[in-house]
């Protein structure tokens, strides 16, 4: 078939010295090619670096920054005040989980080896402390808190347990022990403020979860307590450890967004369990539940009974007497006043919280709610639709939140700036302002394109300071590098617990301190008061007060 | 069959043209990865979809395997690209070039209903560009240029051991 013949043949007789020429140029040919794809790798190199380019202003430091572990620091032995749903996270997030829970997470390995739960909780970092008392006022959670206590090696129901710590059946008792350095304290809102001032009063170091309070009053007696005493107190906001508020943080304070007017922060669930209609829990009864208990500390009522009753607001009381046993109220204490901060408490705070953080704000000078019981008409006195406008004048500011607990649109937190808007979640994407100034150069250039992302921030990657690649926003989206890429990924709860312990072995503050709680604390009774008096609420900063307008 | 010595101008000018841009497409997707030091083929590998994906993801899960998957793979694109471009070793870059497309394939399998994160230009049942790029290469293995036109042409006479070996 083939007639012509390229290669060189005997026909081809043209001396050694040319053929050698010829075999060289043969063998040789193709190289140029090299130097073509070289220069072709030099001019995409060179055009990508100018057209992607951000600048040195996106230079950040470097990740997440844990204080660093005092080597040899002394074993902090914890006492755990409530085992609901909160505290058996919190007690996770130490490194502790019901044996119940660990068998779950061995079978989902056994079946399914992308399940990696349990081998991910068993690398989790021991924080060296000792669990020795616990207390929960429902038998069923005080012998599981017991039981999880013991599991020190980390094993399902057939595994080895350590030893037994006391159970207590009143926190008093708890509090009034010697072994026990330092309290977690995940009891219903209304025992919060409560709890941490006779923890601190008892010497013991305190982590409460949020909100701080549950009335006006106490928030200043505990605020004044932990500061008297001097213990070492952290509030359960553990959206302080996020890597992404952080690097907001960053950016804002490099003028990166130009200035801030409007944040629009949400909450958005739509499930029973998200509007707080937990399960209730067999066992539970009268004889197992100590209901004195869990009415509340009277002097507390008497606060909450007395804002009700002066401002007109006893439709919000009950329905029930308190005295009256109810496993739903029991269990789902979230949906009444009677125990509860409602949204404002349980999920403005998250918000207001990492705005606190990134921007420094403070307590608004002004709150307006609306809202109202919308979706879930069972009974409960706490809306489930909740709209608060918070301002701040000094910053030339508005917090916007918005809340319903019957819709899943994801809105996350959104921060308008006048040359860029942050979309802040666990990742951090930035859109240019098409009326920017400081962009105005890139976007005229083309470098930049108004309203899409330029700029996204994947916890684990550092260093990005070129345009986002397409490539990087598909999967920023989806949130799968946060979770795998610097090979270990942390719990924000762990880490907020274990910065707790190393500032008590370290004499240092926490994060979220009582100065930031107090805030937090009345951010939401401003909110929620707006919300059940129907009028603005103003604050004093000088007489630090709530101001009704 | 056509002697692999006797190729006309028009089929060892296509054959060989053919080379080097797999060669080329296999060098600067090597180059890019290298010149990258974030890229990590870790989002891709674990996206992987069809009966081969817990292997896949099964790399992906343990660092110290990852960053030695990351490795081979950017250097083994490069020097397969080179090895195509320049005719080195052809016999051996064109194989293992085939072994990482099919890896690329199994990973990302056109299958009927397989839904993937990144979404492929292009439409594709079953047969996608990496099984075409694959074909291709067979093309080039059964007909060998780079001992006409590359540096297997003075490789076999230096070393003889390699044409032995069937590296070439």
């Amino acid at each position: 078939m083939a007639t012509e013949n390229n290669n060189n043949t005997p026909k081809d007789n043209k001396g050694p010295e040319s053929e050698g020429r010829r075999n060289a140029l043969k063998t040789l040919a193709t190289i140029p090619v090299l130097g073509a794809l070289g220069y072709g790798v030099y001019r995409k190199q060179k055009h990508d670096k100018e057209a992607k380019s951000l600048g040195s202003a996106f230079r950040f430091d470097q990740e997440h920054r844990m204080i660093p572990a005092q080597p040899d620091g002394k074993k902090i032995r914890i006492g755990m005040i409530g085992f609901g749903i909160r505290g058996k996270q919190l007690m996770r997030a130490a490194g502790f989980a019901e044996p119940s829970w660990i068998d779950g997470l061995i079978e989902g390995a056994k079946n399914d080896s992308k399940d990696k739960r349990y081998e991910q909780f068993l690398e989790q970092d021991d924080l060296n402390i000792e669990v020795t008392g616990v207390c929960d006022i429902f038998d069923v959670y005080g012998e599981a808190a017991a039981l999880t206590a013991s599991n020190i090696h980390r094993e399902g129901s057939n595994g080895k347990f350590g030893k037994r710590p006391t159970r207590y059946r009143t926190y008093k008792e708890l509090l009034a022990a010697d072994d026990i350095d330092a309290v977690i304290i995940a009891t219903p809102d209304h025992w919060h403020s409560t709890m941490a001032m006779e923890a601190a009063k008892a010497g013991k170091h305190v982590y409460v979860e949020k909100p701080l309070s549950w009335t006006v009053p106490e928030t200043y007696a505990v605020r004044q307590v932990v500061k008297e005493t001097g213990i070492v107190f952290q509030l359960g906001h553990q959206g302080r450890q996020t890597d992404s508020y952080i690097r907001a943080k960053e950016i804002i304070d490099k003028g990166l967004i130009g200035k801030v007017s409007l944040i629009e922060v949400c909450t958005n669930r739509n499930d029973p369990n998200g509007a707080w209609v937990y399960p209730l829990i067999e066992g539970a009864s009268p004889d197992t539940i100590d209901w004195k208990q869990f009415e509340g500390p009277e002097e507390r009522i008497k606060e909450y009974t007395d804002y009700m009753t002066s401002n007109n607001l006893q439709r919000y009381i009950g329905p029930d007497p308190r005295d009256r046993f109810s496993l739903e109220r029991f269990f789902r204490w979230r949906c009444w006043w009677d125990y509860s901060t409602g949204l404002s408490g349980d999920l403005l705070t998250h918000e207001y919280d990492a705005i606190n953080q990134i921007f420094g704000v403070g307590i608004p000078h002004s709150a307006t709610s609306s809202g109202g019981v919308y979706f879930f008409k069972d009974g409960r006195t706490v809306p489930d639709v909740l709209q608060t406008t918070f301002e701040f004048p000094d910053r030339d500011m508005t917090m916007l939140y918005s809340a319903t607990l019957a819709s899943n649109r994801p809105r996350g937190k959104v921060i308008m700036g006048h040359d860029a808007q942050m979309e802040l979640s666990n990742t951090i994407t930035l859109k240019a302002d098409p009326a920017s100034e400081i962009y105005k150069d890139k976007i005229d250039k083309g470098i930049i394109k108004p309203n899409e992302p330029f700029y996204t921030y994947i916890p684990g990657q550092n260093s990005v300071d070129a345009i986002t690649s397409p490539t990087e926003l598909y999967f920023a989206q989806r949130g799968l590098l946060y979770t795998y890429v610097s090979g270990k990924r942390y719990d924000t709860t762990h880490l907020h617990i274990r910065e707790w312990l190393e500032c008590i072995r370290q004499g240092k503050q926490p994060s979220c301190n009582i100065d930031a709680a107090f805030q937090e604390a009345m951010t939401a009774h401003m909110g929620t008061h707006a919300y059940l008096e129907g009028r603005t609420m103003y604050w004093d900063k000088e007489k630090e007060e709530i101001v009704k307008g | 069959m056509i002697q692999k010595d006797s190729y006309t101008s028009a089929q060892l000018t296509a054959m060989v043209v053919l080379r080097l841009f797999i060669g080329w497409h296999f060098a600067y997707e090597g180059l890019v990865k290298i010149l990258n030091p974030k890229w990590t083929s870790l989002p891709y590998l674990l996206d992987s979809k069809g009966f081969m994906s817990d292997f896949f993801a099964g790399l992906a899960s343990d660092p110290a395997m990852m960053n030695m998957v990351n490795a081979l793979n950017e250097w083994a694109l490069l020097l397969i690209g080179l090895g195509l471009i320049t005719g080195a070793f052809s016999k051996l870059s064109s194989i293992g070039a085939m072994i990482l497309l099919a890896f690329y394939y199994l990973s990302h399998p056109s299958f009927i209903g397989a839904q993937y994160m990144m979404p492929f230009e292009g439409s594709y049942l079953w047969i996608d560009k990496n099984l075409v790029e694959m074909a291709a290469l067979a093309v080039l293995l059964a007909f060998p240029t780079s001992h006409i036109i590359g540096l297997d042409r003075y490789l076999k006479k230096a070393i003889p051991l390699l044409s032995k070996l069937k590296l070439m």
